[in-house]
């Protein structure tokens, strides 16, 4: 954020990334990105490289969690495309999932073979306990600025679609086929 | 049956690709519900195992489905449940990026003041799905409500509680 006010809107300050450039930026984020890639991503394209401005930072990742679809990827797919076109797309996007696929895949072997061990699955319970934690208090920092919402529609939608999915666990696409209209329309209707 | 596999791994994850509103956490209960109830690809508990692994490897929380592809058909299930999984979104994102910049207004500012409730609803009930299947006592559930304040309260990188955690499983507190 400090940044925002130090430079204001305009050109990035280096020149566009070649394509092997665009997969070594992504690769090295995704790498380095434990637990979260966004702030990675953001260090990496804005202040490391200088590809992007702030600006232009804050307003692709605005646009990527509105996407469907995870939002760091998303991000590189519209990074790349902006940049070198569908190829750079690919590109960004191959440098983002292919290394953390190599070693996943690799967890996932281990997992197969030792997942079995006590010690090993009370590890694991530990650390899913942690993760929902961090996963649920993080919700909480996005949940505050609608409870300002004077009829209360909004933290009502929240809820609503927290209780189909979290609690009576139906489908995702029944319900948010339900629930999305409905949310944009109540949108629309107070703006 | 394995190629039956791939084409439900494809199935379920193209579709969920499109509806994980907010990022790839928010497909987590969905995911759970497919993998363990629909399809018996795995317990319950080996769904928060693998849950708990991938957010121990770098890279994007999206990484979870390729773990998922693995249980259920080996090395091609990852391959498969990663490309459904980023395949159709990735395509939207692509169209999308290319006519944002015409996207402005109010029906585009209500699309997005609509879909944030939803994300913030999904994405709560996603640590709510992994927090119950990880409480096994009352420890446990300490452990998630110590994790959600203190990632509130303070910057803090989750390795460092994820490594307490971990800790506290081994001595069999958990």
């Amino acid at each position: 954020m400090s940044d925002m006010a130090s430079r204001p809107s305009s050109a990035p300050a280096s020149p566009a990334p070649s394509l092997l450039q665009l997969f070594a930026a992504f690769a090295l984020i995704s790498l380095c990105g434990f637990g979260g890639v966004l702030a990675w991503s953001r260090r990496m394209l804005v202040e490391q490289r200088q590809w992007m401005t702030a600006e232009e930072f804050n307003a692709s990742y605005a646009l990527c969690q509105f996407l469907p679809g995870p939002n760091v990827v998303n991000l590189s797919v519209i990074f790349g495309g902006r940049i070198r076109g569908p190829l750079g797309s690919l590109v960004a996007l191959v440098g983002l999932i292919g290394p953390p696929f190599v070693i996943v895949s690799v967890l996932a072997l281990a997992y197969a073979r030792f997942g079995a061990i006590a010690a090993l699955q009370r590890m694991l319970v530990g650390i899913a306990a942690a993760a929902a934690g961090l996963v649920l208090g993080t919700c909480a920092k996005m949940a505050l600025p609608l409870l300002r919402d004077r009829f209360a529609l909004a933290p009502s939608m929240a809820l609503v679609t927290f209780a189909a999915i979290g609690v009576m666990r139906w489908p995702l696409h029944w319900s948010l086929a339900l629930l999305v209209p409905v949310s944009i329309a109540i949108a629309w209707v107070r703006r | 049956m394995n190629d039956a596999t791939l084409t439900r791994l494809a199935g379920h994850f193209a579709l969920m690709s499109l509806f994980a509103i907010g990022g790839a956490n928010s497909a987590v209960p969905e995911m759970q519900r497919v993998a363990v109830e629909v399809e018996h690809w795995m317990t319950a508990r080996q769904f928060t195992g693998l849950f708990a692994l991938a957010q121990l490897a770098p890279g994007p929380n999206v990484i979870i489905v390729t773990l998922i592809g693995y249980q259920a058909a080996g090395l091609l299930g990852a391959l498969v449940a990663t490309l459904a999984m980023c395949g159709p979104s990735c395509l939207f994102a692509f169209y999308i990026g290319r006519i944002s910049e015409r996207m402005k207004g109010e029906v585009w500012t209500a699309v997005q003041s609509g879909l944030l409730p939803i994300s913030i609803g999904l994405i709560a009930a996603s640590g709510f799905v992994v927090a119950s299947a990880a409480a096994h006592n009352a420890a446990a559930v300490l452990v998630t409500v110590f994790a959600a304040v203190l990632c509130s309260a303070r910057r803090l990188n989750p390795l460092w509680i994820f490594a307490a955690a971990a800790l506290l499983g081994i001595a069999d507190l958990l």
